[in-house]
């Protein structure tokens, strides 16, 4: 007789937290033929709210820690990741309906990608930051800071590979500098994104850093896109959306967007500054 | 009921000894040398290595000769044609990381290690030492893949083999400082640690066996001057890296000399600290002790001559004083310790010798109250007022707990007698005003400038001296030039 | 807030440093004129005090000690008459388990709960240097001192009276942020009038700075020597009511000023430091700092104390677990 197998429940995360939605509501997730796979929380526009809130709430803390204390962390998730392996190739298999092989490739290169981006966390100044020789005694520096709350629609489940990968593409250069983030994932393959989550709650990254609900990009993206406290817009993931009238709405409070792109983004250190503000300070310089 | 007492029987102060156990060691009776992944045989004469608190012997070290040199050097050529150099940046990166995990996690073991054989606190090799040893390979790691954003040009490129001696002051930091950033940009390592501290060196040696480097990437042979000579002169060498005495970097200058291969030094120091009378005096005072006690005034940025405004250099020597007699000195492995051991009898002899002549040009010598243990070497902290900036102690580099007070009247004069000096490796400034800060510092030839704080190290942060100090910088982006060409250019 | 020629009350070491040309402006003058902290440096110094490794024979007299240092503190709207005799038995018999445990220094109480603390400790009352136990009061309008001067003085007033040896009062914060340091200054040297008793001795006086509220070292450093230079016999850091409390960066620089203090005058003044001391390693670090700052000789009730609470029971399971060797737990101490 074989083992009667205890389903898993994947509920959204937030604040470090696994709550249900708000709204109670769900919806199914299946196979690509059509197997009854979980039923994943439909996230709604309160509970994007509340993660944009938890966002908000952790930013002083993450942003305030050391770029290799951040390093470290990001490297930690690699660790735990690689040590859960079996687990994210199974959901892969799973949700894309992708071969063993492939799935196994799209978790290494996600596992490569955050050992990149970890690598960057107390670097990244030392590259797009610099002291500046201006005319006059002052001492001038140009630092890149994270510019605060970031908004990601990650690569949905039409985007090959992209359940897991697609958030490491896009989680990983938002965090590292110091940003957080609430992230919208792949509606129709979202189960590696919860259990993503699982790895972020037990690899020191403080509540609220990270942020992801599943559910309709459809739905949520506009409510992010208008949000107010959300500083920054990533739509690498929205690009089946009308994701220009989301960049009209994100106009209104002037944020910084990223426009969608065809596939999974490629490790990139464009996008790490992209998500920074360069301050420049001044100081006098005088003997006497 | 009784009357609360007045004090403890033994005098609270006196705090009862609280040892660091060493009983986290596995130490081995002797030691090999590590060529190809392997410990192997020296065929030098081997050598003692002691405890310098209490002059007993530790184990029996390696002597590598010069048949030795070759089969390392050999080693890490082979290792760098056929594994290192064709290996992703990425793949370099993780070795490195593994390599910082297992620091993490024999922490304990590499700091009990550290302050037996090189005599320093317990606190100091358990605090900055070995934390400092991880971040380094951890700070490396990250830019084994990110080379082309280096700032060093388009598809920058390792040199090969790179030859490392090291000093005795920072044993394993100073390894570190030498292996991350070479094996990061690609190259292989031979590396020679200093003859009276090889213990941590070796243990890191077993490190690398732990996280799977591949054999041959990284040689560390023990052995005297000979042997780090026959290393920095070894024909099939592409780089050089020394971290020592003045006087050797000449010497290994002059040898390498139109050999082709590249150079980095890094020598001593006659540091300035200077303090205005706008200081946060207690922080400045705290200052000027880590400046120069701090690992025994071992270091070779060493806050050694304290510049104080005149108008406030009785009320600064007055507090520095009182300050310095709540400084312990004793067993390196006691966690109260503040000042150890120095590191060898030769280094007690020079640091003594210098002091005397210190005392007969005539300046005022005052010695801090600490009770000198009868075995090993020991030099209690020692300040010297009334020195003139042509005292013999004013020029040259003790490299012991041995500060010389000397003044001067404006911001211009501090700067003119700092930059006195054949040296150029640190300074301090102390003042509340943030602009006279930046403007001292732009005028200050050194390579490392501490603005209210002192001795403070980083992975991320580029060190190096002026002048007779050195050439190159270690950590930061900066650190990665001396292991790098890129195509068309390259400083010979 | 502009410095007025104004003359301030002639407190003694005040005209003493100052000159008897004591004025809001020459007052200033010399608060401003006090050289800066390096919060950086401060932090890294308490920092490396705290890495002293305090064991055997010293981690036993160290915890004797801290105890002596207590003062016991319970100070909530809902005190009752009960709760304030509980607290005093705890004083006076920390252990009912170990006779061998010595007592606190002092029960902490508001002014209104004085008399019941004095009757409750009966014979024990007394000169803490002596064994005995004394009774401090908290007043002038505790915690937030936002109340009219006669009230303050009415407040301090009723305390001593009603017995209490020892008065805790707070300066006025919104005085001192708004540079109005005279008016700070007057009302401490009022306070320490309003401590005098009939037969001239007087109780005394801690002045409490909320450091919390004060926010930065360089007014931590101002408000220190201003409290000093009024008539203060103490200076302590917090009411324990605003976070942040006691700190041990801002403790040890309230003692570097106790130190300079000292070095010029001759004269010592205590410290306390309140709130937020809840484990006995934290209270050793404590010790460690004021012996290593201004000497052993500070570690008597007449010149440090804990304000704390929660933190005696936590050095008596230290001490249970010097005694017998192994690790204690809460049913092992009274809760109250």
């Amino acid at each position: 007789m074989t083992r009667l197998a205890v389903p898993k429940t994947y509920k959204l995360y937030i604040g470090g937290k696994f709550p249900r939605s708000e709204s109670g509501r769900t919806y199914e997730v299946v196979t690509q033929k059509g197997a009854f796979l979980a039923n994943a929380s439909l996230a709604s526009r309160k509970d994007a709210r509340d993660a944009v809130v938890a966002a908000r709430a952790a930013f002083a803390g993450w942003s305030a820690a050391t770029g290799y204390n951040r390093g470290q962390v990001l490297y930690r998730i690699a660790e735990l990741l690689e040590g859960r392996r079996n687990q994210f190739v199974d959901e892969i298999v799973a949700t894309e309906g992708a071969s063993k092989s492939a799935a196994t490739t799209q978790v290494d290169t996600a596992i490569d990608a955050w050992v990149w981006y970890a690598g960057w966390a107390d670097k990244y100044v030392q590259v797009a930051g610099n002291g500046n020789a201006v005319s006059g005694p002052y001492f001038n520096l140009s630092t890149p800071e994270p510019t605060g709350v970031v908004a990601i629609i990650a690569p949905q489940a039409a985007t090959a590979g992209a359940s897991l990968l697609g958030l490491a593409a896009t989680v990983a250069p938002a965090i590292l500098s110091g940003n957080t983030v609430v992230v919208v994932a792949s509606e129709g393959a979202p189960l590696a994104a919860i259990s993503l989550a699982e790895v972020l709650a037990t690899s020191d990254v403080p509540g609220g850093v990270v942020n992801i609900l599943t559910g309709s990009p459809a739905e949520i993206a506009p409510w992010l896109a208008g949000h107010a406290d959300v500083n920054a817009l990533d739509l690498a993931g929205a690009g089946a959306l009308d994701w220009v009238s989301l960049q009209v709405t994100a106009a209104d409070t002037l944020k910084r967007v990223i426009a969608p792109e065809t596939g999974i983004p490629a490790p990139s250190l464009e996008r790490v500054v992209a998500l920074t503000e360069t301050k420049t300070v001044w100081h006098t310089k005088s003997l006497i | 009921m009784t009357e609360v007492s007045t004090s403890s029987t033994t005098g609270f102060l006196d705090y009862a000894p609280a040892p660091e156990s060493t009983s986290v060691l596995n130490l081995k009776p002797s030691y090999g040398l590590f060529i190809n992944g392997e410990f192997t045989a020296g065929h030098g004469t081997p050598f003692q290595t002691i405890s310098p608190a209490t002059e007993e012997r530790i184990a029996e070290i390696a002597n590598a000769d010069s048949a030795d040199v070759d089969a390392a050097v050999a080693a890490a050529r082979r290792a760098y044609e056929r594994s290192w150099s064709t290996m992703s940046g990425a793949d370099r990166g993780k070795y490195l990381f593994r390599i910082a995990r297992l620091v993490q996690e024999r922490a304990r073991e590499l700091a009990v290690a550290e302050s037996l054989d090189n005599g320093k606190p317990i606190k100091e090799s358990r605090d900055v030492d070995v934390p400092l040893v991880a971040a380094w390979f951890f700070y490396y790691a990250g830019w084994a893949d990110k080379l082309d954003y280096a700032g060093l040009g388009p598809n920058p490129r390792a040199l090969g083999v790179a030859a490392q001696v090291i000093p005795w002051n920072f044993p394993l930091l100073m390894l570190a400082w030498k292996i991350a950033p070479a094996l990061a940009a690609g190259n292989t390592v031979v590396l020679k640690p200093a003859e009276t501290t090889p213990l941590s060196a070796l243990i890191f040696a077993e490190i690398l066996q732990q996280a799977d480097l591949p054999a041959g990437v990284v040689n560390i042979i023990t052995g005297a001057g000979d042997t780090g000579e026959a290393l920095v002169n070894h024909p099939d060498v592409n780089k050089v890296a020394f971290t020592g005495s003045t006087a050797v970097g000449r010497a290994i200058a002059k040898s390498t000399a139109g050999s082709g291969k590249r150079l980095t030094l890094e020598l001593g120091g006659k540091a300035a600290n200077i303090v205005f009378d706008d200081a946060p005096i207690d922080q400045a005072i705290e200052g000027i002790v880590n400046g120069i006690f701090f690992n025994q005034g071992h270091v070779c940025c060493a806050g050694s001559r304290l510049l104080v405004q005149e108008n406030v250099h009785d009320e600064v020597v007055d507090r520095l004083k009182q300050r310095l007699s709540t400084l312990r000195l004793g067993d390196p492995l006691d966690k109260n310790t503040d000042i150890g051991a120095i590191n060898s009898r030769e280094q007690l002899e020079r640091i003594r010798q210098l002091s005397d002549i210190g005392e007969q040009e005539g300046a005022e010598r005052w010695t801090a109250p600490c009770v000198i243990p009868e075995k090993g070497f020991w030099f209690a902290p020692t300040i010297f007022t009334n020195v003139s900036t042509s005292s013999t102690i004013a020029r040259e580099e003790i490299f012991g707990p041995v500060l010389s007070v000397l003044t001067f009247r404006t911001p211009a004069e501090a700067i003119a007698k700092a930059n006195n000096t054949p040296y150029g490796l640190s300074a301090g400034i102390w003042s509340d005003k943030g602009s006279r800060i930046l403007a001292v510092a732009d005028q200050l030839r050194a390579g490392v400038i501490w603005a209210n704080t002192f001795n403070r190290f980083d992975p991320a942060s580029p060190f190096g001296g002026y002048k007779e100090s050195g050439y190159g910088r270690e950590g930061g982006r900066q650190g990665l030039a001396a292991y790098l060409e890129s195509a068309g250019w390259s400083a010979r | 807030m502009n410095a007025t020629s104004q003359a301030l009350a002639p407190a003694e070491r005040a005209v003493e440093l100052i000159g008897s040309d004591l004025t809001e402006k020459s007052l200033r003058l010399h608060l401003e004129g006090l050289p800066g902290v390096d919060a950086v440096g401060l932090e890294q110094r308490a920092a490396g005090l705290g890495t002293r490794s305090i064991k055997t024979t010293s981690k036993a007299w160290a915890l004797d000690r801290i105890i002596e240092l207590i003062d016991l503190t319970t100070l909530e709207g809902a005190d009752t008459p009960g709760k304030v005799r509980s607290l005093v038995a705890k004083a006076v018999n920390p252990d009912p388990s170990d006779t061998s445990t010595p007592r606190v220094a002092a029960v902490c109480v508001y002014g209104d709960m004085v008399a019941t603390a004095v009757e409750a400790l009966g014979s024990a009352h007394g000169d803490p240097d002596a064994g005995l136990i004394s009774v401090a009061a908290v007043a002038t309008a505790f915690p937030s001192g936002r109340a009219s001067l006669p009230v303050k003085l009415l407040d301090t007033a009723d305390a001593v009276a009603a017995g209490a040896d020892e008065i805790d009062m707070v300066i006025d914060r919104g005085a001192f942020l708004a540079g109005n340091y005279g008016a700070v200054f007057d009302q401490i040297v009022a306070v320490k009038e309003a401590c005098r008793r009939d037969d001239g001795s007087f109780a005394h006086l801690k002045v409490i700075l909320e450091t919390g509220e004060l926010n930065t070292y360089d007014n931590v450093r101002r408000a220190s020597w201003l409290s000093i230079l009024a008539g203060a016999d103490f200076i302590k850091t917090s009411t324990g009511k605003v976070a942040p409390a006691a700190t041990l960066p801002v403790t040890l620089l309230m003692l570097e000023v106790v130190r300079d203090w000292h070095r010029l005058t001759g004269e010592r003044i205590g410290v306390k430091p309140a709130g937020g001391i809840r484990t006995s390693k934290d209270a050793i670090k404590y010790l460690v700092t004021v012996a290593e700052t201004v000497g052993e000789q500070w570690l008597q009730p007449h010149l440090f104390r804990f304000g704390a609470s929660s933190l005696l029971n936590d050095v008596l399971l230290q001490r249970q677990k010097l005694t017998t060797g192994r690790y204690s737990g809460p049913d092992y101490v009274t809760m109250d």
